[in-house]
């Protein structure tokens, strides 16, 4: 018995990647989530961070948005912000990152907007350093 | 009978015609191509996004306080129908096809004695429509200058459809567009999407269990819903893109063709009364000769 399920990343225009994997970290609306084969039937939708792709190497995504089903061992991604954290470079990310920034000094933002704007800044700081 | 330089003429303007519409051909194939790509990879996030929300919609116990992207207003009173064409023409039945199906509907919707709105996409399908229904169209969009359509412009499409539907404007959205079958056969299709139609939705049979929610159902359908009016239009998008290559693909091929065959017909006629100036030519000499 093999440990392991199958992870498919859909975009709109294309899909990105579907792979045999051993487990998946999530960064769900309400916290992080690992999947593991065998999780309960799950729908759940993501907040921005990163998509951990474990399997013998390990892939990184980041994510703004996105919905997940969970279901007969398929775990389906659908997003339209999904990039692989290597193609980022240096300039481009601190331009979103002061770009975000600006947005969330805006008094006019909800909370939840704020929620995430705080989340998306810290995980691409995080890839920065 | 046209002088043996009129024909002339006609055989040199037929076979410039035919070098032109040969060009379209080739470059529509070259591009129905790539349409055809994205559109096949464009089909997997609409499918499964759509079973996933059929999923959420099985196990909403309160139908209720259902959002009501999903349910419906309750009412059947106004129609907003949303019609997708291409931007541009000598691509054969396609914009037409569009029309005809999205006219068929207005007609049957008007005499139903239900108001009826209308959103043109693309300026060919506004010229055939605001004929007989102008009065009826509330929004045009062009997408002209762009030279790809992206999910952003089934964005701004999808937003108003849902800004529109908050502010009581309708109380049933149906999206007309070609769906793309293969190169030669483009099927027109009418697709409700405000309220869902749960019908049209396949479904597959292992996929009947109950699933764990994180947040609460409520929340997600909130989220997904007016994200799945975008990707059903941006669905329409990819699936018209494709089509329209196709239909212009095959349009051009029976251009070409005709446009041979009138070459060769022309061409016969030349040389025939070309041939028929030369013997007349003949007998007038030998008559001059013999009667010397």
């Amino acid at each position: 018995m093999s440990e392991k399920f199958v992870v498919e990343i859909i975009s709109p225009d294309k899909l990105i990647l579907k792979k045999d994997v051993s487990e998946v970290v999530l960064p769900s609306f309400e916290g992080e989530m690992g999947i593991l084969k065998n999780h309960i039937p799950l729908i759940t939708f993501l907040r921005p961070g990163l998509i951990k792709i474990i399997d013998e190497t390990e892939k990184k995504f980041f994510v703004e948005e996105g919905t997940v089903e969970f279901a007969n061992n398929n775990l389906l991604i659908l997003t339209s912000t999904a990039r692989e954290i290597s193609d980022f470079d240096q300039n481009s990310l601190e331009k979103i990152i002061n770009e975000s920034e600006k947005k969330i000094k805006n008094d006019k933002i909800t909370d939840k907007e704020k929620y995430l704007l705080t989340y998306k800044i810290d995980t691409l700081k995080n890839i920065n350093q | 009978m046209p002088s043996l330089d009129d024909l002339k003429k006609r055989i040199k303007s037929v076979k410039s015609t035919q070098k032109i519409t040969k060009a379209m051909k080739m470059v529509a194939a070259a591009k129905l191509r790539k349409a055809q790509e994205n559109a096949e990879k464009g089909r997997p996030y609409s499918n499964k996004m759509q079973n996933i929300i059929l999923n959420l919609t099985k196990s909403i116990n309160d139908p209720e306080n259902a959002p009501k992207l999903l349910v419906g207003t309750g009412k059947d009173k106004t129609y907003l129908c949303v019609v997708l064409t291409a931007d541009r023409g000598l691509c054969g039945g396609f914009n037409s096809n569009i029309c005809k199906l999205a006219k068929l509907n207005f007609k049957k919707i008007l005499n139903e004695g239900k108001d009826l709105k209308i959103i043109t996409v693309g300026s060919k399908g506004l010229d055939q429509i605001r004929r007989e229904y102008g009065k009826y169209i509330i929004k045009k969009f062009s997408f002209k200058d762009k030279k790809n359509i992206t999910f952003n412009e089934a964005e701004i499409i999808g937003n108003e459809i849902i800004n529109l539907f908050q502010q009581d404007q309708f109380d049933k959205c149906i999206l007309f567009y070609n769906n793309f079958k293969n190169v030669i056969t483009q099927i027109p299709q009418a697709q409700q999407i405000i309220p869902t139609e749960s019908k049209n939705l396949e479904m597959e049979e292992d996929n009947a269990f109950s699933y764990e929610f994180e947040p609460e159902e409520d929340e997600i359908l909130e989220d997904l819903l007016p994200k799945n009016i975008s990707t059903q239009v941006f669905k329409a998008f990819l699936e018209n893109a494709a089509s329209e290559q196709g239909s212009r693909m095959t349009a051009m091929d029976n251009a070409t063709r005709n446009a041979g065959d009138l070459v060769d017909k022309l061409t016969i006629n030349y040389n025939r009364s070309r041939q028929a100036a030369i013997t007349k030519e003949l007998i007038e000499i030998i008559s001059g000769a013999e009667s010397l």
